[in-house]
């Protein structure tokens, strides 16, 4: 069954039908683990890699390292919950290295990525020190490479 | 000017007007194509950029690249269970098929019978015949799922029979043979003293249980000449990289043919391959997964079609049978081809024993398996509507 999860994971629009037939389960079985994974919230949810800048659309992103006193009993994890409520936070985690969390933030100009680090987190009483760096240009994002792919150049049959 | 009267008999491949009509066709969708459809993993190309950078540009020794060597002995170990030593019993060549062509050559003296079971890749009669032999073929069916059985190849040895060329999981058919299947070409081997030429170059495309090698059963490892490489593990067709094992006196005999025809093979490949060994095994098994999930789609596609395909359990491809349609292998491919673009590959260009078959190959993505079933579909629906009339009219008479 890992292997329907997989098969989700990279293209979410597979129905249990076509799941069931890739993966050599049977249909109802697939129906019904999908159900119990949606329930668990093991599937989170289904979504879409999309090529926002081929789109057209100018949103800015931004990486975000923030160094963190830990608290007493909770560590970091209140600190990094109350941060990804914001609906700015697309990506937050703990990381090892010279910062504690790593944030990706999207906004629509650099000015209100900028003024939400100063306002939203900087204050934080928890919050040490932060670096922002916008990002440039995506060359792979969730797996997918976003440049030109290498074409299938092989021959349709061999003479 | 003057060709040589071998080859000028020699046969030339069936597949060339398949090609040629293709490439006049709009919107073409393959399942003729013999190679994956996935490139090269990275790791493996940048490696061989490296080394490029760093001037490894050069010939290697005949028998290939000691560290390259040494990885395959432990690579074939893990694969097989059968010890080579990396430095006299084990040969890398430029591709599997110049391995076959200096297996074939280092063991055959004129008139010798070679046994090629069939349906079979096209290189092996066509390798015996220039080595001077002669090539026998033994036929298998789909009954017995295209596996060879012992009484198969007794029919055909005579006392001139020398070796048997084999191939499993085989091309065409898909079909692979477990180790109890193998013991009978083993005891018969063993009884008549031929030699087994084993290609087992899709050894890694095996989608149930674990493939079984010729060389690892009891007494073979002397008499197998295992051919093994790159192109369909690796996704690296292109690269020609294969590797021969066996023991040191029949290895030793290929290298010298090797050494004066190929010298050595390009150490590009070399540089790749020892990347792809080294740590492309994951890649490896991802490829496998996917052509896994299309062989599932492709051979129900086929059942629901009312074409009968046996499940093939190896290589990466299907072949399914189109008798119950009254055409010919060539005649369906060819209609088939321009009525709705879809190519493949009749199943008689690989003995006669594959006629009445197509050769599906599910090296294309998801969407073409299935559009060209759809097409097939649509291809069949009017082969009945054609062919229903006559029946009406014969049933009147």
């Amino acid at each position: 069954m890992r292997e329907v999860l997989e098969l989700l994971e990279r293209d979410s629009k597979l129905t249990a039908k076509e799941l069931a037939e890739q993966a050599g389960l049977d249909e109802k079985d697939v129906e019904r683990f999908i159900g119990e994974m949606e329930a668990r919230s093991i599937i989170k949810r289904y979504k879409t890699v999309i090529d926002w800048e081929k789109y057209g659309d100018d949103s800015v992103y931004a990486i975000i390292e923030v160094q963190l006193n830990p608290e007493r009993n909770v560590g970091y994890d209140a600190v990094a919950a109350r941060i990804s409520k914001f609906p700015e936070v697309v990506t937050c985690m703990l990381v090892s290295g010279d910062h504690d969390l790593h944030l990706v933030i999207k906004g629509k100009t650099m000015k209100e990525v900028a003024f939400f680090v100063a306002e939203k987190i900087a204050p934080l009483s928890q919050v040490t020190h932060t670096a922002t760096h916008f990002m440039l240009r995506s060359y792979k994002q969730e797996g997918e490479i976003m440049f030109e792919k290498e074409e299938d150049t092989r021959l349709v049959i061999h003479p | 000017m003057k060709i040589a009267k071998k080859v000028i008999e020699l046969p030339s491949s069936g597949i060339r007007k398949y090609f040629d009509i293709a490439s006049t066709i709009k919107d073409v969708i393959s399942l003729g194509v013999g190679e994956p459809d996935f490139i090269t993993p990275w790791r493996v190309r940048e490696a061989s950029i490296y080394g490029m950078e760093k001037g490894r540009t050069t010939y290697t020794s005949n028998w290939g690249l000691l560290e390259l060597r040494e990885l395959i002995s432990k690579y074939t170990y893990e694969g097989t269970g059968v010890d080579y030593g990396p430095k006299d019993e084990i040969l890398v060549t430029t591709g599997v098929s110049e391995g076959i062509d200096l297996a074939v050559r280092a063991i055959t003296d004129p008139g010798d019978e070679i046994l090629v079971v069939e349906p079979s890749y096209v290189s092996y009669k066509p390798c015996v015949i220039m080595a001077g032999g002669k090539p026998v073929p033994v036929t298998t069916t789909l009954d017995n799922e295209f596996k060879v059985r012992r009484e198969d190849i007794e029919k055909k040895i005579t006392p001139r029979t020398t070796a048997i060329i084999i191939n499993y999981p085989n091309n065409p058919t898909g079909s692979i043979m477990t180790r109890k299947d193998l013991e009978e070409v083993a005891d018969v081997a063993v009884e008549h003293d031929l030699m087994v030429i084993s290609d087992e170059v899709y050894e890694k495309l095996t989608y149930e249980g674990k493939h079984s090698s010729m060389a690892a059963l009891n007494g073979m490892r002397d008499n197998t000449i295992h051919l093994n490489g790159f192109s369909k593990a690796f996704a690296m067709t292109g690269w020609r990289l294969g590797y021969a094992c066996g023991n040191s006196e029949i290895i030793e005999a290929m290298m010298k043919i090797h050494q004066y025809t190929m010298l050595c093979a390009p150490i590009t490949a070399q540089m790749g391959a020892i990347e792809a060994l080294k740590s492309g095994q994951q890649d490896m098994l991802d490829m496998v997964k996917e052509y896994n999930r299309r062989r599932r789609v492709i051979v129900r596609g086929f059942n629901a079609l009312g074409m009968r395909c046996f499940e093939p359990k190896g290589a990466f491809y299907s072949f399914p049978s189109i008798k119950s349609t009254g055409l010919t292998s060539e005649e369906f491919s060819e209609r088939l081809l321009y009525d709705q673009g879809v190519v493949t590959v009749p199943g008689s260009v690989f003995g006669e024993s594959g006629a009445g078959h197509l050769r599906c190959s599910y090296c294309a993505s998801m969407e073409d398996i299935k559009e060209a079933l759809a097409r097939i579909g649509r291809f069949l629906d009017k082969l009945k509507q054609e062919q229903a009339p006559t029946i009406r009219n014969k049933t009147r008479q």
